[in-house]
């Protein structure tokens, strides 16, 4: 048993060190305390002959002498079932897709066969549809990606440099608490949004215009919309990174505000933007159930994938196999500038 | 940095409008949850509280919930014991392939969840269906466990590093035996970014739809499976704003408690 008082907010770490009875309190606190100042050995000479219990050789205590000396016992253990889990189950289950992939199935009862052919990814690389499919979804991942640095880049450096540290601290959570508002909620909401004669329409009527409706520009809006916080956050830490002393010096040697941020703040900023788009470009990249709600007719990876997991499990192994390798491009190309080192 | 006057107006109207059209959307929700009619037409002309009545005494979002309910909180206890023990394992001890299970941890939420859906849904059909365990809820909580695990691992790992081994020296010099050392000193040190590794879990399990969609059976319908299914049928349509208002409440709350707990250690 231990005391409430030992997840009070701001409580030192060794707080759940105090003892849980009177007696006890009597007796070690003091010791123990000052035993955090003073280096180990000492600690041990001075608590020792006031806590001392009789040796007493229960179950765990044997379980425990052994496993003691037996580092490499315990790491085998803790890892044991995590590996079990991740690594044959997931991995094995990743190392399943890729072969499956190269598999085909049979017209009539859509059942597996597994019989080794290229088909599926001779399919992928010369149908025309499937190639405009592939290469749209990588075009709106970018598309995402340059619209949420683009965003994040001023919103950053208000944060950083002009607001004050209260409103810093408010917009810091106001960014990052709707990502978990529910990821459909919001595809819902902009459904709503680019509805016909919804509030866009209704927003725009009186300059004679009307919103894009569902299609492609939603489905991109929706998704920037989705994985902006992804973007600021980093970016913002960064630019609060950057001393002031660069800032001041760059505007006493002349140079104007934009001239700062483009020559001083973007070059800093990049492994930010970098680490930020990793994770917009793979989130839109393998994103389906948007493009379904606002994407009007607009086919991706995604929607190619679910239609066919069940008429034709290899071909939407072999289409899954797509982002996993431009994703893995994506980051041999961000590993190399060093940016992955900001994660 | 010396930012002109008009620089700092423009700044300070742009991030206003951010925030708005972050924020708008979700008021949007919420103020059409009350629209009367089922065309959800703009502007709204009549407030209703009809559509929250129907949602209530719906049966279909009533087992929904419930499924999501068992779905997070098994996933959650899967996540909260393995995620535990890789960050146990990695920060304390130094072995072979050190980094490649640090990956191994991070990958299902590195790569798209299509592919962990994909890869799930194929294994399960093609070597687990044949064994007597076919796509349903054990599957979906398998999903869900697989990148949940990371949530907890990144909180408990984190907290690790920070604690203090002389403490658990101490409590075993002292005479107390490894899980007596572990369960009075070692898990208090980390009970807290335990918690907010198990929320994070439970709240990205309980929103989860892409993983979700490719590892359920038709019958299982998890909260966004149910969404998902019916926000396209204008006749539902309202029924699923009500519950999107809802979900926009309150799943902040589990994320607002997070924070506070493992707020806690930055100070």
């Amino acid at each position: 048993m231990t005391p409430k008082h030992h997840l009070a907010p701001g409580f030192p770490p060794f707080a759940f060190f105090a003892p849980t009875s009177k007696e006890d309190r009597r007796d070690s606190s003091a010791p123990a305390m000052t035993a955090l100042k003073t280096p180990p050995d000492t600690a041990v000479t001075r608590t020792i002959p006031t806590t001392q219990g009789p040796r007493n050789s229960s179950l765990a205590d044997k379980i425990s002498r052994y496993l003691y000396i037996r580092p490499k016992v315990r790491v085998t253990g803790l890892l044991l079932l995590p590996l079990l889990w991740l690594g044959v189950l997931y991995l094995g289950s990743l190392a399943l897709l890729f072969i499956t992939a190269f598999w085909t199935t049979d017209s009539f009862t859509s059942k597996v066969i597994p019989a080794f052919t290229l088909e599926n990814f001779t399919e992928i690389l010369t149908q025309p549809a499937y190639q405009a499919t592939a290469l749209r979804t990588i075009g709106i991942a970018l598309a995402v990606t340059v619209l949420s640095a683009a965003l994040a880049l001023p919103l950053g450096l208000y944060m950083a440099k002009v607001a004050s540290p209260k409103m810093r601290a408010l917009l810091a959570i106001g960014i990052t608490l709707p990502l978990w508002a529910g990821y459909l909620v919001k595809v819902f909401s902009w459904r709503i949004i680019f509805s016909t004669g919804g509030p866009l329409d209704w927003l725009l009527a009186p300059f004679g215009a009307s919103g894009p409706g569902y299609g492609t520009t939603a489905l991109v809006i929706t998704l920037t919309y989705q994985w902006f916080p992804y973007m600021a956050v980093p970016v913002y830490s960064a630019f609060r990174q950057i001393p002031v002393n660069l800032f001041d010096a760059s505007s006493d040697l002349g140079a104007k505000s934009w001239a700062t941020v483009r020559t001083i703040a973007i070059p800093l900023l990049k492994p930010a933007f970098i680490a930020g788009s990793i994770f917009t470009f793979s989130l839109s990249l393998g994103d389906y159930i948007a493009a379904q709600f606002v994407g009007g007719k607009t086919q991706v990876i995604g929607t190619v994938i679910a239609s066919n997991i069940n008429l034709n499990p290899p071909l939407a192994a072999a289409f899954g196999i797509v982002p996993i390798i431009v994703v893995v491009i994506y980051l041999f190309l961000a590993r190399k500038t060093g940016a992955l080192k900001a994660l | 940095m010396r930012l002109s006057a008009p620089a700092k107006i423009t700044l300070r109207v742009f991030a206003g409008i951010v925030m708005a059209a972050i924020y708008l959307p979700l008021a949007l929700v919420i103020t059409n949850s009350f629209n009367a009619t089922t065309s959800g037409s703009f502007p709204i002309k009549e407030f209703t509280t009809k559509w929250w009545v129907a949602a209530w005494h719906n049966e279909g979002v009533r087992e929904a919930l419930w499924t999501s309910i068992k779905v997070a909180s098994v996933a959650t206890i899967i996540a909260l014991v393995l995620g535990s023990m890789v960050a146990f394992a990695l920060s304390r001890y130094e072995f072979f392939g050190k980094n490649t299970v640090n990956l191994l941890v991070v990958l299902p939420i590195a790569l798209p969840g299509i592919v962990t859906g994909v890869a799930l849904n194929n294994t399960f059909k093609t070597v687990l269906e044949p064994l007597g365990i076919g796509l349903g809820l054990f599957s979906v909580i398998v999903g869900h466990a697989t990148f949940s695990i990371v949530m907890v691992f990144n909180n408990v790992q984190a907290r690790m590093g920070r604690m203090n081994r002389g403490l658990e020296e101490a409590a075993m010099d002292m005479g107390a035996n490894m899980f007596k050392t572990f369960f009075q000193v070692t898990f208090p040190g980390f009970r807290s970014a335990f918690i907010a590794g198990g929320l994070l879990a439970f709240a990205l399990s309980f929103d989860e739809i892409v993983v979700t969609t490719f590892t359920a059976a038709p019958g299982t319908e998890t909260l966004p499976i149910w969404i998902f299914n019916n926000m396209s049928r204008p006749n539902q349509a309202p029924v699923v704003n009500v519950i999107a208002a809802v979900l926009i409440v309150a799943s902040m709350i589990p994320v607002y408690l997070s924070q506070r707990l493992t707020g806690d250690d930055k100070k």
